[in-house]
């Protein structure tokens, strides 16, 4: 029997990319048989995300505040746990994760067992790079995150990602919420699931604005440092 | 009596009455509230017994009276700030659930709502 997957993606005034993004991702087929539902989770946009994202085949829920990205993949994971779907997949709506590259993910997931895919920009040098600030930012969580949780983890700050029905269990009770993706590594780690990588190419962003801007890049890398610790150094 | 005891003493019945209203009306809750009346005990005991504090300054060796307040008092409020922040997060989190419950319930409504039209 063929399993289901849930696209999960989290929307923050995204009403410019979406009309890209939705019908590329519809239209994408995934290896083995996999059902898709894409969902949309809109964290209390200002703009017409919401709207724009009902023209298309994908279920919406519009948070009634904002949550953060956390909070909204948290959603989408709870989501997919109410429903049984065999896998979640995080695909964030501003375009930076191409779907073509989904089935890297599932084939990936398919042959090594992981509970966890990472789609991974560093892995191969191909496409899309971030800038220069941004690749020593997650250079320095590479270290971190290797420290923390023993795994060499290229691209621990990558929101495109793919859940099992393990992991979408524990991260439907445990996910945090600002800057979630290092921090959740090292949650998932504690617990014992298997985390790996897969090269993927990354796109530039085709609208809106990332959550991490130079301004507060500092109090980012020092926040999720924190986070990273205390998860660390709690009981699971 | 002092003038700045009755000043005191005044200051802090209004504020204890002010208190009970606000706890009367709904509009604090009693736990909280339950610093705030600890401080005016303290308050009016020290502003009836104002040997208490001389007594207290020789007994830790603090130089200035003033200073002991200061000390004492700034502990205390640190503390109380801290204890406000360990709520805040409790609702953030609340919240964050709620919001989640919310809107996963809405869809699930909604889609309820279009198969019974169909």
């Amino acid at each position: 029997m063929p399993g289901k997957v849930l696209i999960v993606i989290p929307c923050y005034n995204e009403e410019a990319s979406l009309p890209a993004l939705l019908p590329e991702l519809l239209s994408t087929n995934l290896p083995n048989g996999y059902q898709m539902e894409a969902l949309i989770v809109n964290d209390c946009s200002k703009d017409n995300t919401s709207t724009v994202a009902k023209k298309y085949k994908a279920t919406v829920i519009d948070l009634p505040v904002n949550l953060g990205i956390g909070g909204a993949v948290q959603t989408g994971i709870r989501y997919a746990l109410e429903n049984s779907f065999d896998l979640a997949i995080q695909l964030d709506g501003d375009g930076q994760h191409p779907p073509k590259e989904l089935p890297k993910l599932i084939n990936h997931h398919l042959q090594t067992g992981a509970n966890i895919v990472i789609g991974s920009r560093f892995l191969e040098k191909e496409g899309f790079q971030s800038s220069f600030a941004r690749r020593m930012g997650i250079k320095y969580f590479h270290w971190l995150n290797r420290l923390m949780t023993g795994l060499s983890i290229y691209d621990s700050t990558s929101g495109f990602r793919l859940f099992d029905r393990k992991a979408t269990q524990l991260a439907a009770a445990n996910y945090p919420d600002e800057y979630p993706e290092p921090e959740s590594l090292v949650v998932f780690s504690k617990a014992g699931l298997k985390i790996s990588e897969v090269a993927v190419v990354m796109a530039a962003r085709q609208g809106g604005q990332s959550s991490i801007r130079s301004f507060g890049s500092l109090y980012y890398c020092f926040k999720v440092t924190l986070a990273m610790f205390f998860s660390f150094i709690r009981k699971p | 009596m002092l003038r700045i005891q009755i000043i005191t003493i005044v200051v802090n019945i209004l504020f204890v009455l002010y208190i009970s209203r606000l706890i009367v009306k709904g509009k604090l809750r009693e736990e909280y509230a339950i610093v705030w009346v600890i401080c005016t005990v303290f308050l009016l005991v020290f502003s009836f017994w104002t040997e208490g504090l001389e007594l207290l300054r020789r007994l830790t060796g603090v130089v200035v009276a003033a200073n002991l307040v200061f000390t004492g008092f700034i502990f205390a409020i640190l503390i109380y700030l801290l204890h406000l922040s360990v709520v805040a997060s409790k609702l953030h989190n609340d919240n964050k659930k709620l919001a989640q419950e919310i809107s996963l319930l809405k869809e699930e409504f909604n889609k309820h709502l279009e198969k019974t039209e169909k």
